[in-house]
């Protein structure tokens, strides 16, 4: 039962000598063997990880532990896809930041996650590898575009996981498979080496079963980076440290608007606990997030067509007859979006557009510590259900989109159930405001206080 | 929207009944995003990145520990399919 010790659990087990990493790792592989067949969480599994667990240096950060990688991050050794064919059988030539951080910090990449391919899409079904299920309940999508992430979390594959997220990629799976999902601000995690999707607004970020294993990831993945322009030289704090004080939060009324009842219902629950909690809770209002979705389309297909037109098949990977459908229709629509006529019209209104989104938001944060964002209006979608909706998941995404567009940072973590199937609370804070985050929702997810 | 000439623009070659199929779907996308023509944006600037920063620099040193191998070569130079006719 290795397999579902959380983060923080298992490092504790490691150090005091409870077990060892090979025990660890195998008990993960266990229940890989054991349940995948089924769930398809794992695109590849790491044939050397009971190796590495062997020769793994356990006074290091993440020493010995091991950790599911969605597919768009390049590791050397492991076959990198990003859940397409364009890029079948790729063996990267060089390392992701991200992932280069973690086996720096002694962590064991278990195998390359599942997800949509090219992370276009919120629901593991545009994989060109086959859907994830949700482990919750097989008959359901685990949500996207870190799908295969969110499902090894919650179906104890691994100890924690590795996302990214360019719209609710990291928080909306989370909220799905009943995990943690945490987005660090635009810049504070390096998008080097990872499978380009919507540059300006693309974050790497945990998916983990607790609050404070997430705030532990963040911190060894986060940080300045040369090969990043784009990664802030802020320093990385302590992500955990205490609250010092009470805070403001809003809660918007347009949000709660998009909620589903039952749903809607056990967030403003959530936000009642943490009045209980001392903190101040009040309603607000901000510009609707149906806006968000027109910007979000144009500005992600925009850059989609920009960043998917170098795969030529020249230097490496298949030609460009290899896209799958969604993948098409994403970089035919920016294409479109970019082309001569249509650029005022369609990119530039959009970018206007986030301007006053980011102010709005501005605006909110002047009068308020953080705001509370659910990772979605509600619970997790059959498998199938987005076939032919091209919109699929800007639909479900509508609710993290605004908060994307502005580069914010946000959690997404459990808070009870509607029909057998998770419910998620989210809150989001000013950019950089990690700490605050965290510390709310680990407050938040504390037993008893 | 003429699709035929957007999928020649983004080099995509279409599968038959793709561009039927697109050209419904992208108008019904069309209009769900023209909801943002609602909004007055007469005397806003546009956002193009969120990080505040500008500027951004690095040495000028050449680093080739990370250069591919090309997948044919020939000579030490990538091969490429040509693009011209060969008669």
């Amino acid at each position: 039962m290795l397999n579902k010790l959380s983060l923080t659990e298992a490092l504790k087990g490691l150090k005091q000598k409870k077990f060892s990493s090979p025990e660890l790792v195998q008990s993960c592989l266990e229940q890989i063997s054991k349940l995948d067949s089924r769930i398809h969480a794992f695109l590849h599994v790491n044939p050397g990880a009971l190796k590495e667990a062997k020769t793994a240096d356990i006074s290091k950060p993440l020493g010995g532990i091991p950790i599911a990688v969605k597919d768009n991050f390049l590791t050397v050794g492991l076959p990198t896809t990003a859940s397409s064919l364009v890029l079948d059988g790729y063996m990267p030539h060089y390392e992701s930041t991200v992932t280069g951080k973690l086996k720096e910090a002694g962590a064991i990449i278990i195998g390359k996650t599942n997800m949509d391919a090219w992370a276009h899409g919120s629901s593991t079904e545009t994989s060109d590898y086959g859907v994830t299920r949700n482990p919750r309940n097989p008959d359901y999508l685990p949500g996207g575009s870190s799908g295969g992430s969110a499902a090894a979390v919650a179906a104890d594959m691994c100890t924690a996981a590795i996302g990214s997220e360019t719209a609710g990629s990291i928080r909306q799976p989370a909220a799905w498979c009943g995990v943690v999902g945490f987005k660090p601000t635009y810049g504070r995690v390096s998008r080097y080496g990872v499978i380009a999707m919507a540059s300006s607004t693309d974050s790497p970020g945990p998916l983990t079963k607790t609050v404070e294993d997430a705030a532990l990831l963040t911190r060894i993945i986060a940080g300045h980076d040369p090969f990043d322009a784009t990664t802030s030289p802020l320093p990385v704090s302590d992500h955990l440290s205490p609250l010092k004080s009470h805070l403001k939060i809003g809660i918007s009324k347009e949000y709660m608007e998009v909620m589903q009842p039952e749903a809607k219902e056990l967030v403003l629950k959530a936000a009642k606990r943490l009045e209980e909690l001392g903190h101040l809770v009040e309603e607000t209002s901000l510009i609707h997030p149906k806006y968000s979705i027109g910007v979000y389309t144009i500005v992600q297909r925009s850059e989609v067509s920009s960043n998917l037109a170098r795969y030529d098949g020249i230097r490496y990977g298949h030609d460009r007859s290899y896209f799958g459908e969604e993948a098409k229709r994403r970089i035919m629509l920016g294409t479109y979006a970019l082309s001569s006529g249509y650029y005022d019209q369609y990119y530039n209104r959009a970018q206007k557009v986030r301007t006053l989104i980011i102010q709005d938001f501005h605006k909110a944060f002047h009068k308020y510590d953080l705001l509370v964002d659910p990772a979605s209006p509600g619970p997790a979608l059959k498998v199938g259900s987005t076939a032919n909706d091209p919109m699929f998941g800007e639909m479900q995404d509508i609710l993290v989109e605004p908060s994307s567009i502005a580069g914010l940072t946000g959690i997404s973590l459990p808070c009870g159930l509607v029909n057998s199937l998770p419910i998620s609370f989210g809150l989001i804070g000013p950019q950089f405001a990690e700490n605050l985050v965290l510390q709310v929702a680990n407050q938040y997810a504390q037993p008893n206080i | 929207m003429d699709v035929a000439h957007v999928a020649k623009l983004a080099n995509l070659p279409l599968k038959p009944g793709e561009q039927a199929k697109f050209q419904k779907q992208f108008e019904e996308t069309l209009k769900t995003i023209a909801v943002i023509d609602e909004l007055d944006t007469s005397h806003v600037e546009p956002t193009s990145q969120v990080t505040g920063l500008v500027n951004v620099t690095r040495g000028d040193a050449i680093d080739s520990s990370r250069i591919l191998p090309p997948p044919k070569s020939n000579n030490g130079y990538f091969v490429v399919p040509s693009i011209f006719d060969a008669q």
